[in-house]
């Protein structure tokens, strides 16, 4: 996924752009609108991430004009404010969801999921692979013909694997990725996930495959 | 020894003093606990039957009932105010002066006609005219005058048959007799014509009515002028004899008054009697009253009753007497 | 609100005021009256005494070189009175008494023309007397003649006690009128404060625009402080809000930085040890970002709660908001979100704090479920209209049931979780501004249940 980042305070940029190249998305920051609508002219993206409050104006006052000029790109409003006008105003002009700061990035990245998938309508963004249709925004599997219903989780666990093939995930890293800091997930839990996921990766030849002391990697088989 | 010559001067003095009335009587004495002394010109005859009236209905009073002239009346109740308690007179000026001197006791509680009292102080139950009365024998054949102006003609006819026969007050002893004169006088120009003619025909003047009257019936006179009518009245039985005759002209009424003496014993009881003295004058029903009841009217027509106000006090004057009464004198005593 | 100490009454004080003056007015009217008739009734008295005087000095005359004084009968006649006031005279020739009453004084100073009043007594009664004079021109001889004449003033008095009670009445009559008069003014008058002060109740509470109707000029500057005040209070609520608004993001920004650090910290250390410090360390800052949240969300709240906006809305809408918007949260932990119950519950209430109150139980309901668990918003409108959340969680200790709404208080079972008890506080206080309640239950096979009653 292609986002683009408004935001003036350089350490949360970077934290976010950071965080999401992690996940395996693409992610050009802006740190004024004025640079911002340079970008929204020459660029594609898929998702809009816009700060209320920038040193050169109103992120809402770019959101009002965004949308007047037909674009339709989703937007996520960030803002500091929890007041009811604020997101009223926001919903209003046009922003898809907003998170307040500061927000856990886990919970960016779920809304960020939601609203690509609200608005992904008929489009789809399948990835197929060893005998499965992996729709990450849809969040749908197809293994082997047959539809499968994956928790979120696994959902999530799986699109790590996907996006980084080959790529040995540590038990911590996933447990980062998966659980959120108040969660008490215990070491066993990401292997109850991976046990699952095996499960339903079985008719395909994906293989998650287990790496004493280092991790696991997403095989494909033959 | 100076005892005995005290008490003889005391009853020396007592003798001389029951001496001067001209009656003295008294009422209810035996069960009464307060007594009024009344001095009064009325005589008794006539004062009688309403004094008997008042003591029935207040049994615990006595009357003492003193009668003198006007003129005398005034002299002692001036030197002894404390002497007596109610003071009747027909002489009004000489009353009102009194009352104007300070010598009569207010009496709240008596309602009375205003026109009828003075300072609810001095009270007239009376109303009684001056007249003219004659004798009916010596006018038999002529004229009989109703009018001062038509005696006047008539004595001036036949000054022969009036010679010494005509009658009429003392003015200088009579209080009344001077009152009815001086109204005269204000009243009517014609008075000091009449009284020159009745100077001229050897008037005989009289203290008193009851004496003009009594000579008239006896036929001494032929005309009494300027008497109470209500005295010749009173003798009922010689009502053939003489005839009563109110000038035409405005006969001059008026009213016996009665006073309390300010300086009085018994006040209450003597507001009593007023009380009584004008109730029992003011009823017109009462037919056996010997007294005439104060009416304001007669036959419908207003009476000219003489006001009882100050001016009543003009004629009382020193320099006004005694130029009346030089006048009088000349007029009247032409010898 | 405390109740507002009031002393005395402004139409009182006005209406006593004006009775008062009127009071004064009608006092001094009637002395004014009374000082008037006196003179007028005296100058009568002093008249007729003139009149009388001279025409007793008319009468007289030298004859035969002697005085004659014939006292016209209307001298005294015009001086009878309805109150029968005594008459007293005195005739004097050159200062000798020769008629009359010689004890009644003749004045000293009167000459020739000029007759001199004095009031004084005589034989023990007040006299308004006259003392005149007349020289008489004889032959070859001048006599001065002297006449003092006195009455008694009963006539005067009655006359004057008359008048009293005449300009008495008129004066009480008067002060009467005046007196309805005032209390009418004075109501009518305070009765313009009467409809400012509707204007003002029948204000809704959210309306602090100054006063535009007009008004009389003396309330111009009572009412143009109400404006001002108006202003400054609303002024000051909005600084007050902005106050927390821009506290909320003074608080959150640096949280946010620090917790971004210590997230991409937390990626890069893989000693255990570290690692749980830096999740303790998120932990903090959430817990602390939570309360600053919460914090502020129940100021707010107080903040609203005396002045609630009050709009129709539908609990079911808003319900059905708050799980949108949730959901994504929701499924990050693999807890299900869901929507129960009638399908149209309306209701007038402020939208805002129903909304943030259950929003607060659902985040409490998200922290207390286990893994997977599933959590219900249930909206009926019976037996009053309600939104029911509920988890399967560990459930309320039941001893705590009934302390666990005040504010900062946590459950025994809380120990390990972020969060206040500020969210049931929250709820608590959301529902008592709505004039409801809270109810807490625990589900029989396990779990808690928070019903928000309106």
């Amino acid at each position: 996924m292609k986002f683009l980042l408004v935001e003036d305070n350089q350490d949360l940029a970077n934290a976010i752009v950071s965080r999401m190249e992690m996940s395996g998305h693409v992610i050009d920051h802006a740190r004024k609108l004025e640079d911002a609508t340079v970008f929204v002219a020459t660029g594609e993206y898929d998702l809009i991430l816009l700060d209320i409050m920038l040193p050169d104006g109103d992120g809402r006052a770019f959101l009002r004009q965004h949308r007047a000029s037909d674009f339709d790109t989703p937007v996520i409003v960030l803002t500091a404010r929890s007041q009811v006008s604020d997101r009223i105003g926001s919903l209003d002009l046009g922003a898809d969801d907003y998170v307040t700061k500061p927000f856990d990035h886990a919970e960016l990245e779920a809304r960020c999921r939601a609203v690509l998938r609200r608005r992904a309508g008929n489009t789809t963004t399948a990835i197929e692979i060893g005998g499965i249709a992996f729709d990450p925004v849809a969040g749908n599997l197809v293994v082997q013909g047959q539809a499968v219903t994956l928790r979120n989780r696994e959902l999530r666990l799986l699109e790590l694997f996907l996006n980084a093939p080959g790529q040995i995930f540590s038990k911590n890293k996933l447990s980062d990725r998966l659980f959120s800091y108040d969660d008490d997930a215990s070491e066993n839990a990401i292997e109850v996930y991976i046990g699952r996921l095996r499960k339903h990766l079985q008719p395909s030849t994906l293989r998650i495959t287990t790496l004493r002391g280092l991790g696991y990697r997403l095989d494909l088989d033959g | 020894m100076r005892n005995f010559i005290a008490l003889g001067l005391i009853l020396m003095c007592n003798a001389s003093w029951a001496q001067n009335w001209e009656d003295r009587q008294q009422f209810n004495a035996t069960d009464a606990t307060t007594t009024l002394r009344i001095i009064s010109s009325t005589d008794t005859n006539l004062f009688a039957p309403l004094i008997e009236a008042f003591v029935a209905q207040n049994p615990d009073v006595a009357i003492e009932y003193l009668v003198t002239g006007t003129a005398d009346i005034d002299t002692r109740f001036r030197k002894t105010p404390k002497a007596f308690d109610i003071a009747i007179s027909s002489a009004m000026d000489l009353q009102l002066k009194l009352t104007n001197d300070g010598y009569a006791l207010p009496l709240k509680g008596v309602s009375h006609p205003a026109w009828a009292q003075w300072r609810q102080s001095l009270f007239g139950f009376t109303s009684e005219p001056a007249a003219i009365v004659i004798n009916r024998a010596a006018f038999k054949g002529l004229p009989i005058p109703q009018s001062r102006q038509e005696l006047i003609e008539a004595l001036r006819a036949r000054p022969d048959v009036f010679r010494n026969r005509v009658g009429t007050y003392d003015v200088r002893q009579s209080g009344l007799g001077y009152l009815f004169a001086t109204q005269d006088a204000r009243a009517f120009e014609t008075f000091w014509r009449l009284m020159e003619v009745m100077g001229g025909l050897d008037v005989r003047l009289y203290c008193c009515s009851g004496d003009m009257i009594d000579d008239l019936i006896d036929g001494k006179i032929a005309v009494a002028y300027n008497v109470l009518g209500s005295y010749a009245q009173a003798r009922a039985e010689s009502q053939n004899v003489i005839k009563i005759i109110l000038p035409s002209d405005f006969p001059t009424t008026m009213m016996r008054t009665a006073l309390v003496s300010r300086s009085s014993q018994e006040p209450q009881a003597a507001e009593r009697f007023i009380q009584f003295l004008v109730g029992y004058q003011s009823n017109p029903i009462e037919s056996t009253r010997l007294l005439p009841p104060l009416n304001a009217t007669e036959n419908g027509v207003e009476r000219a009753t003489i006001a009882l106000e100050p001016a009543l006090m003009t004629f009382l004057d020193t320099l006004k007497r005694n130029n009346f009464l030089y006048e009088w004198e000349n007029a009247l005593i032409q010898n | 609100m405390a109740d507002l100490s009031v002393s005395g009454s402004l139409r009182n004080r006005l209406a006593l005021t004006l009775i008062g003056g009127a009071a004064v007015l009608a006092i001094l009217l009637f002395f004014a009256v009374r000082n008037y008739a006196v003179q007028v009734a005296q100058q009568g008295q002093n008249d007729i005494l003139q009149a009388s005087v001279t025409s007793m000095l008319d009468a007289a005359v030298i004859r035969n070189n002697k005085v004659e004084l014939d006292l016209p009968y209307s001298a005294f006649s015009m001086l009878a009175t309805p109150a029968d006031d005594q008459v007293f005279y005195a005739i004097l020739q050159d200062g000798i008494h020769i008629s009359g009453y010689d004890d009644l004084v003749f004045s000293a100073g009167v000459s020739g023309g000029n007759s001199i009043f004095e009031t004084g007594k005589m034989r023990g009664v007040t006299i308004r007397k006259i003392s005149a004079s007349k020289t008489l021109i004889g032959a070859n001889q001048r006599i001065e003649i002297q006449i003092v004449l006195a009455q008694t003033q009963d006539a005067l008095s009655d006359t004057l006690d008359q008048i009293s009670r005449n300009a008495a009445v008129l004066g009480i009559g008067f002060f009467a009128l005046a007196a309805a008069l005032s209390f009418w003014a004075s109501s009518a008058t305070i009765g313009q404060l009467g409809k400012l002060t509707s204007s003002v109740t029948r204000r809704g509470p959210q309306d602090l625009s100054p006063f535009s109707k007009p008004v009389p000029r003396e309330m111009a500057p009572l009412v143009t402080s109400l404006n001002s005040l108006m202003g400054r209070l609303e002024q000051s609520l909005s600084q007050s809000e902005d106050f927390i608004v821009e506290a909320a993001h003074r608080v959150r920004t640096p949280l946010a930085t620090v917790r971004s650090y210590a997230e991409a910290t937390l990626q890069r250390v893989n000693k255990e040890e570290n690692r749980e410090a830096m999740r303790s360390m998120i932990k903090a800052i959430d817990e602390s970002s939570r309360a600053a949240g919460q914090l502020l969300d129940h100021a707010m709240i107080t903040f609203r709660a005396d002045h609630l906006e009050r709009q129709e809305l539908d609990l079911v809408a808003l319900a059905k908001e708050l799980v949108l918007r949730l959901t994504p949260i929701a499924d990050m932990k693999d807890l299900s979100l869901t929507l129960q119950g009638d399908s149209i519950v309306p209701y007038s209430g402020d939208f805002v704090l129903i909304q943030n109150a259950v929003r607060n139980l659902i985040d409490n309901a998200m922290k207390y479920s286990p893994a997977e668990g599933s959590i219900q918003v249930i909206v009926s409108a019976g037996p009053s209209p309600q939104i029911t959340v509920c988890d399967r969680g560990p459930g309320f200790p039941n001893d705590e049931i009934e302390t666990l709404t005040t504010r900062f208080q946590r459950g025994t079972n809380a120990t390990n979780t972020i969060g206040s008890g500020l969210g049931l506080t929250i709820a608590r206080d959301v529902a008592a501004a709505h004039g409801g309640k809270i109810t807490l239950t625990n589900v029989q096979e396990g779990g808690a249940c928070v019903t928000l009653s309106l």
